[in-house]
């Protein structure tokens, strides 16, 4: 049996900006069952933190509870972890955040994690607009439990038990867009082109990053009829567009044809270049985002890509204006004026 | 690309790195796993069916596996294949009932073979438990060709060479020993059915127009020559200070040879660059470690002469020059070198030589005085005559010329039988899952990270004082099971079956030395470019699936791909599965 991977990679593989592999971003061998979506979303992220020259320790993984939130053991070994109560995430990450606000804070949750339990959190750090990139795995079933439906499994779907839900699906994308969040995208588990770039871009953008990535649970829910197998989401996926993330350093010597090209300045100055555009769709625009969402829903397609983009918005740092500095590295001399402008505010209300 | 035909053994063969760089073909991961599990005899066995004198490869062996073993390519050194093989000799229990057990019944064919060497040896050992009557041919009083001969006894114990010798002597050989076979005409007009030569390269290379050759005669030998004096106990000593000329294995075994009958200031000296050398790099460092300097790029000029006594050695110091890729050694200009020397061994390489076939006999040679041999059937012009060993195509090795027994054996059995010669038996072979549960497998398939083990040697004092006491003293079983935990099993294979995939990419995403891509097809050139990690050793193979679902197709680098099984294990589907894949050549009979 076994429980360890080799040490033994490639001899030829590449290294980064930083001097580090691939090999340096990955973590534990996964215990999740094989074949499972996560493992796929895992090393979507490793391979993003590979591509974006991430230092390990500028970033904290954090996640609530289920087999989604346990795969941060599974990645980026050398980054700072902590995995919270079920559903508050969304708050041990404010928490972090608002202490150091330059790590990078990626969140880990799952359709039960978030659309059930951590409901209550996770439409309260949309609000916030908080700097962190947001991934739910979505199998639409509690795998941990053995794969009773979740909120977020569709209406008509069949369960391995064979049977079908009679409840409406939280759609956790067009809530978020609802709601306001400033960074909505939709993937597919078994679509690494696209996921990556989508999590490169979430991690460069300048506030809350959502990403619903739709995760079969190869156990439990990738059975006939259900909605969330790997075989009904690639016979149903409709891409919005294939794009690609163009970090700030490079030069872009991608042409595309006129009418056909559209890219997107980040707010760290990196690119989002996409590429053939549905015309009756822009992801700049709330309302057309929307639209495409519930039309989707009508057609019962699963679309993807990067739905909505709002740069304009403050991040919470932003909008409650908190100093430059992290607010950790703040020590008593900064903190507190002393007893002088003590004396003077007192003298002052006198 | 086309999908990958799996079907074809030679497919899977030739992904055990080390079984297919074998002449023999000896089925190498099989054994190693029986010795990390203590199995020795079953482990010799293998290797016996294969090439017939483990415990003399196990020490003698120019060991092709290894440059081929697929550790090397992930790590700095291969597993130490040769002398693991003597690991499994060394501890073997009884044998003998595990091999053919005479009298067999007479066929009413007769058989010839000249030559006592590995070559004969081998076709013996497959015929004879066919029922054909053998007759062995050797000028010397024991069997084993330049086993005995040439390989000194601190390398190769005559116990150990007697022992196999006498396994094959033993199923019921008529020997002819001290007969040398002196008319090619005279053996064929007897009532043999066929005749085997395997009498090797006899003949030494001399250097008989430099200056000073005759003169010296008395203290210059011929390395081959030498030697079997030596084995047969003809020489016993040699001068205080020794020149061996040639860069070979041949020259290694004279040096050596040299400190432990009297030479105390032994030197090689070699024309070529260090570099390349022809001998074996362990043979020079073995060699290095007995205080024998290697001194290259020196070329001889004349033997010095005075009063009738040798006295040593001109040599011409030359710089190698690099022109159109090829190779000159161009002299430096600077002034001759004289080195002393009591004796000089040549050992510049060694040729064929049949003086005791007729040119009537209905055997072609060529020009160059070789016989015309077909290289798969071993056959010579004469439809009786067949060749094998160093003599049918010059100076190669022992696992090489067992190799060729096997191949004479076949031609020959067919021969008799009447039969095409070219209608060989197609290899054996069987391919079976090794999953014995969700995550369990018949096989270790825990992958170490040892490095490789080093064989002890015995005190130099002791063996330089005594030309038989053996240097090297082999793994010990503890050291033989940890060097057979680094083999990788290549023989156990990643089968793939498309039907069962559903692309979930959990392959992609646990292989530690990413080989597995799902791609769109491609060329092969094309597609090698575009793999997760770019598959630039074109002399492995890309294992191609046929189209999936989305119309991609998995492809699979074999060039460092581990044999973990974590892709099978992380396989929901089962897509994956790891099979045992044993390949043997089918013997005659």
């Amino acid at each position: 049996m076994t429980f360890i991977k080799p040490k033994f990679r490639h001899p030829d593989l590449p290294t980064n900006k930083l001097g580090y592999t691939l090999s340096y971003y990955e973590g534990a061998l996964s215990t999740l069952c094989a074949g499972c979506g996560h493992d796929s979303i895992s090393a979507a992220i490793i391979q993003s933190a590979f591509e974006m020259n991430i230092e390990p320790h500028k970033l904290a993984k954090l996640s609530g509870i289920g087999c989604s939130s346990k795969t941060p053991a599974y990645f980026l070994s050398n980054s700072h972890g902590f995995n919270s109560v079920h559903g508050r995430m969304p708050s041990v990450a404010t928490g972090a955040n608002m202490a150091n606000k330059d790590l990078i804070y990626l969140g880990v949750s799952g359709d039960g994690d978030t659309a059930s339990i951590g409901m209550g959190q996770f439409v309260h750090v949309i609000r916030r607009n908080l700097k962190m990139i947001y991934i739910v795995m979505n199998n639409g079933c509690y795998g941990l439990t053995k794969g009773q439906d979740s909120a977020t499994a569709d209406n008509g779907s069949i369960s391995k038990s064979g049977i079908v839900n009679q409840f409406q699906a939280i759609d956790l994308c067009g809530l978020a867009i609802e709601l306001g969040a400033t960074f909505v995208a939709q993937s597919f588990s078994g679509d690494k082109k696209q996921l990556i770039p989508l999590i490169k871009a979430g991690m460069a953008h300048n506030g809350f990053a959502f990403i619903n990535v739709i995760s079969p649970c190869v156990t439990f829910n990738n059975n006939k009829g259900s909605t969330k197998s790997y075989d009904f989401v690639r016979d149903h996926l409709e891409a919005t567009g294939t794009f690609d993330f163009v970090p700030e350093m490079e030069e872009i010597t991608t042409n595309y044809e006129s009418g056909e090209k559209h890219a997107i300045k980040l707010h760290d100055g990196s690119l989002l270049q996409f590429n053939k555009l549905d015309n009756e769709w822009d992801p700049l625009d709330r309302f057309s985002a929307m639209k495409a969402v519930h039309q989707a829903r009508e057609k019962n397609e699963i679309i993807t890509g990067l739905l909505y983009l709002n740069q304009k918005a403050m991040d919470l740092h932003e909008l409650v204006n908190t100093c430059d500095r992290p607010l950790n590295t703040l020590k008593k001399e900064d903190l507190c004026p002393g007893n002088g402008v003590l004396a003077v505010i007192n003298a002052g209300l006198r | 690309m086309q999908p990958t035909d799996i079907k074809n053994p030679e497919y899977f063969h030739k992904v055990v790195d080390c079984q297919y760089a074998c002449p023999a073909h000896t089925p190498v991961p099989e054994y190693i796993r029986l010795i990390s599990q203590e199995k020795y005899t079953e482990a010799y066995m293998i290797n016996w069916e294969s090439n017939v004198f483990p415990g003399v490869l196990g020490r003698t062996c120019d060991r092709p596996c290894e440059p081929a073993c697929r550790r090397g390519r992930i790590e700095e050194e291969p597993v130490a294949i040769c002398r693991l093989k003597r690991v499994a000799a060394d501890n073997k229990g009884e044998v003998k009932p595990f091999m053919p057990q005479g009298p067999f019944s007479f066929n009413g064919k007769k058989i010839a073979l000249v030559g006592g060497g590995p070559a004969s040896l081998t076709v013996a050992r497959d015929l004879a438990p066919l029922g054909y009557e053998i007759h062995l041919f050797d000028e010397q009083f024991k069997g084993g060709g330049f086993m005995r001969s040439q390989i000194p006894s601190f390398r190769l114990p005559e116990s150990v060479l007697d022992e196999e010798v006498n396994y094959i002597l033993d199923l019921g050989i008529h020997t002819h020993f001290n007969h040398f076979v002196h008319s090619m005409e005279e053996l064929l007009s007897q009532d043999y059915d066929a005749v085997f030569v395997g009498t090797g390269a006899p003949k030494g290379r001399d250097l008989p127009d430099l200056p000073g050759r005759n003169e010296g005669a008395k203290k210059i030998h011929i390395g081959i020559n030498w030697l079997a004096n030596v084995a047969f106990e003809h020489t016993t000593n040699i001068g205080k200070k020794v020149i061996v000329l040639g860069g070979g294995n041949t020259a290694m075994d004279c040096c050596r040879t040299s400190r432990r009958l009297g030479g105390e200031f032994v030197k090689v000296v070699v024309r070529s660059p260090y570099s390349e050398m022809k001998a074996s790099p362990w043979e020079k460092e073995d060699a290095m470690h007995e205080d024998i300097p290697i001194v290259d790029n020196h070329v001889p000029i004349e033997f010095v002469v005075k009063d009738g006594v040798l006295k040593g050695l001109n040599f011409e110091k030359v710089t190698p020059i690099f022109e159109n890729g090829k190779r000159k050694l161009v002299p430096t200009g600077e002034p001759l070198v004289f080195i002393e020397a009591d004796d000089v061994l040549i050992a510049i390489g060694q040729e064929n030589s049949f003086p005791w076939i007729e040119r009537s006999a209905g055997i072609d040679f060529d020009k160059w005085g070789m016989p015309v041999v077909d290289t798969l059937t071993h056959a010579s012009s004469h439809p009786k005559v067949f060749f094998g060993g160093d003599s049918a195509w010059g100076p190669k090795n022992v696992i090489t010329a067992v190799a060729h027994g096997h191949q004479a054996a076949i031609s020959m059995d067919l021969f008799c039988r009447n039969l095409p010669l070219t209608q060989r038996p197609s290899p054996f072979v069987n391919l079976v899952s090794q999953k014995m549960g969700l995550h369990e497998w018949a096989y270790e398939s825990d992958v170490v990270n040892d490095v490789r083990y080093t064989v002890a040697q015995a005190d130099k004092k002791i063996t330089l004082s005594n030309r038989k006491t053996e240097v090297e003293l082999g793994f010990t079983k503890h050291e033989g099971c940890k060097e057979a935990e680094r083999c990788l099993n290549c023989d156990i294979q990643t089968v793939f079956v498309e039907d069962k995939c559903i692309e979930c990419d959990a392959c992609v995403d646990i292989c530690p030395t990413t080989c597995i891509t799902f791609i769109d097809n491609a060329e092969e050139d094309e597609l090698r470019q575009l793999l997760n990690m770019p598959a630039l050793n074109t002399s492995q193979d890309l294992y191609v699936s046929a189209p999936l679902k989305t119309k991609r197709v998995m492809v699979k680098d074999e060039d460092v791909c581990l044999h973990c099984g974590l892709c099978a294990e992380r396989c929901p589907t089962s897509a994956w599965d790891m099979h045992k894949f044993l390949y043997e050549v089918t013997k005659a009979g």
